[in-house]
């Protein structure tokens, strides 16, 4: 049995009204743990580029792959959890920030290579981005007292000249099975 | 050609080879209606409720391997097509499902008769529309019909508001449909059935499993020639039942939770599965880490993400059931499995849970028999869900290819009078018997009264126990005996309520009165009706217990009950 892990799938997917819903709804129905989603323009025209993690073993994404291929809005799909990839998440984190202690948080800030985004008399506003950084972050200003966080989900593009959507999952299957990604500009 | 949107949608539907549609109408789908005297190649099928339109076009489409068309109007009208569309949707049928939608403007506001039915649909549909321009109307039913038809059918709903069945544009209907996120597989990999082909040559024990794609894909011909050639017994399930000839001596009928005793022992015998166009149901396998212990598979299907969903597959081909088969039987040579054949054949001996058991009583098994004998195996046979259900798959000899067509997937029950009309319609040359429960037959005869209108020469045989007989056996079985809300003890005179409808009705109360009673409902030319008072308390053997591995069947009554399963 292969380990429950976190998997980065990016998915192309017709720019269409409802296309969210379908795969939202399919995540829930089918019972698929998805720990987020972010959802956004790709470089083709019309088409929709769609990361999230997926917890689960090989069996679950190879099952949250073939699904999602069952949905006609849906492009292409690709398991990049094994590429060599640049991941990022945004997170803005309102913090607690007196004169006494602003000059500590905006060390850490520094050393996170996070900004200050705004000031106010008692609060700072702190942008963020990264992966596991955001997380570090957090810890480090948690005893400052949050006052509130937000996150987007992850995005994630492969390293190098090739394409993120390149080569398709094939689990399980042949690639002449996979489906058809030739005609995909 | 400039058009409403009402008359693309009828010239799109001419277009799609469209004969009969199936609908009942309302407010907001009422334009297109307005304009379905324009084109008198469109049948239209006015039905009591709007469930038993989805169902018939299910039953259309299943009989006639077309496209099965069904119509309603917005809110209730399209909830009512919910259950049509999941059943449907379980069992691979290409139905398009046609609703009106409040104008434009109202959408959202909660206008009168509105509903989300795209929203609604999502999961229980292939795909789904909602049109908001008349332009858009042609190439999105030409898409629908497309993705409801290739590939693994499905069911496709297409929303109209109102005033886009009004709105005029120009009418182009294309040539091609173009859908980036859509190109079904239809060749299996050459490799791959090459490796199926080795591992069918080096089996000792294979066994076919053929379900319901072989039908989908008419395969018939194909799957025929790999049993004989492989010399490799044919298991078919439920949705599987008339892909293979059950007259045919590699026939071994359906395995699982009420399947042949044999079957399930086979399977756990057996080294090789070659599944064909079925999907490993829950009801099919049992407990999953019991089942086919000893045996590789070899899984062929249309939709990759069944393979590998519930069993670990060896060599997957993932493809259209006709094309895999006939490159498969290609490359295999023709074999002899004396061995084999003779422990299946013992199998069936020791375990013969295809005969019907001997008792003076009218069994259920028995009147289906007897229809089965009188129809010579030839007829279409239409059920709803339950007991009747299984005795059907398990004591009609299915000859003719296409020839059962009952809701597996869902287990509608009440699918067995709407579906049958359905099957009727595009059938005329057949004999359709709707074998129904007493149950089912009560959710949907409502349309008796559609089926009289149109003179469609139904023949149902009411298997009438007065109970929800599979739940009573449930709890009979694993409840303790403890019955709860599974009897009808004041049915209605259902001879009198048919006569009511205008269809021809007989009582069946004694075993020697079966066969004149099926003689004269088949000879009389339109529909008819028997209501069969079959022995209340018969139980469907043999049974599974649910959460059980397939070989942990009661496999009939327990001794002291009266008369025990004889060969």
């Amino acid at each position: 049995m292969e380990a429950i892990t976190d998997h980065t799938i990016s998915a192309l997917v017709e720019d269409k009204p409802g296309v969210l819903a379908r795969v939202s709804g399919l995540f829930r129905r089918r019972g698929f743990n998805i720990s987020n989603l972010s959802v956004g323009h790709s470089e083709v025209p019309n088409l929709s580029r769609m990361t999230f993690v997926v917890q689960g073993d090989e069996f679950v994404v190879e099952q949250v792959t073939k699904q999602l291929y069952k949905l006609i809005d849906v492009v292409r799909v690709n398991d990049i959890t094994g590429d060599a990839m640049v991941a990022r998440e945004l997170a803005l984190v309102k913090v607690k920030a007196t004169a006494d202690n602003r000059s500590e948080i905006m060390q850490l800030v520094d050393i996170f290579r996070a900004n200050i985004v705004d000031v106010a008399a008692d609060t700072v506003i702190i942008e963020v981005t990264g992966d596991d950084k955001i997380d570090s972050l957090f810890r480090l200003l948690k005893p400052f007292g949050i006052k509130e966080v937000m996150r987007t989900g992850r995005i994630a593009m492969v390293r190098g000249p090739a394409s993120t959507g390149g080569k398709p999952l094939t689990a399980n299957l042949d690639d002449h099975n996979a489906p058809d990604v030739e005609s995909v500009p | 050609m400039r058009l409403t949107g009402a008359q693309i949608v009828c010239e799109s539907l001419v277009r799609e080879g469209v004969e009969v549609m199936l609908g009942l109408p309302g407010g907001a789908i009422l334009p297109l209606y307005q304009v379905m005297h324009e084109y008198p190649q469109l049948k239209h099928i006015l039905v009591r409720h709007e469930q038993n339109a989805a169902h018939a076009a299910d039953g259309y489409a299943r009989a006639s391997g077309k496209v099965g068309v069904c119509i309603a109007t917005s809110g209730p009208g399209a909830t009512n097509l919910v259950t049509g569309l999941a059943t449907a949707m379980m069992d691979s049928v290409p139905v398009i499902a046609i609703t009106g939608q409040v104008p434009r403007g109202a959408i959202g506001k909660d206008a009168f008769q509105e509903t989300d039915i795209t929203g609604i649909t999502l999961p229980i549909t292939k795909h789904n529309y909602l049109v908001m321009h008349a332009a858009e109307l042609a190439s999105t039913i030409k898409e629908a019909f497309h993705i409801a038809r290739t590939g693994r059918p499905g069911p496709v709903l297409i929303d109209i508001p109102r005033d886009v069945l009004t709105e005029t544009a120009d009418f182009v209907y294309p040539d091609t449909v173009t859908l980036k996120g859509y190109k079904p597989t239809m060749d299996g990999h050459a490799q791959q059935v090459k490796r199926a082909a080795k591992l069918i040559a080096d089996a000792k024990r294979p066994l076919i499993l053929a379900g319901h794609g072989v039908i989908i894909a008419n395969a018939f011909a194909e799957l025929r020639e790999l049993a004989e050639k492989a010399q490799a017994p044919v298991i078919t399930t439920l949705l599987g039942i008339s892909s293979f000839p059950e007259d045919h001596v590699l026939s071994m009928g359906m395995p699982g939770m009420h399947g042949m005793a044999y079957n399930n022992i086979a399977i756990d015998h057996s080294d090789l599965l070659i599944a064909v166009g079925m999907r490993f149901d829950d009801r099919v396998t049992g407990r999953l880490s019991a089942f086919a212990p000893h045996a590789k598979v070899i899984h062929i299907d249309v939709d990759p993400a069944e393979v590998g969903k519930s069993v670990h597959v060896s060599v997957p081909i993932v493809g259209d059931a006709k094309r895999v088969l006939h490159a498969l039987v290609n490359e295999i040579t023709p074999t002899t499995r004396l061995e084999w054949l003779q422990e299946i054949g013992d199998l069936r001996q020791e375990h013969p849970s295809d005969r019907v058991r001997e008792s003076d009583k009218l069994l259920p098994q028995y009147v289906i028999k007897e229809i089965s004998d009188v129809t010579n195996g030839n007829a279409i046979v239409v059920t709803g869900v339950g007991q009747h259900q299984m005795w059907a798959a398990q004591a009609y000899t299915f000859r003719e290819p296409n020839s059962f067509i009952t809701s597996g997937g869902l287990g509608t029950m009440g699918f067995e009078v709407p579906a049958a009309m359905g099957a009727q319609v595009a059938r005329p040359d057949k004999t359709v018997w709707s074998i129904a429960g007493d149950g089912g037959f009560q959710m949907t005869m409502s349309e008796l009264a559609t089926i009289v209108e149109h003179q469609l020469p139904v023949k149902f045989a009411l298997i009438n126990n007065g109970y929800l007989g599979l739940v009573r056996q449930l709890q009979d079985l694993f409840e303790g005996g403890k019955r709860v809300s599974v009897e009808y003890s004041r049915n209605p005179d259902f001879v009198a309520l048919a006569e009511a409808f205008g269809i021809r009705a007989f009582r069946v109360t004694e075993k020697g009165q079966v066969r004149d009673a099926i003689l004269e409902a088949m000879a009389h030319e339109g529909p008819a009706l028997i209501d069969f008072r079959v022995e209340p308390e018969e139980n469907v053997y043999p049974h599974v217990p649910a959460g059980e591995g397939v070989t942990e069947m009661i496999e009939g009554p327990r001794p002291e009950a009266e008369g025990a399963w004889k060969r």
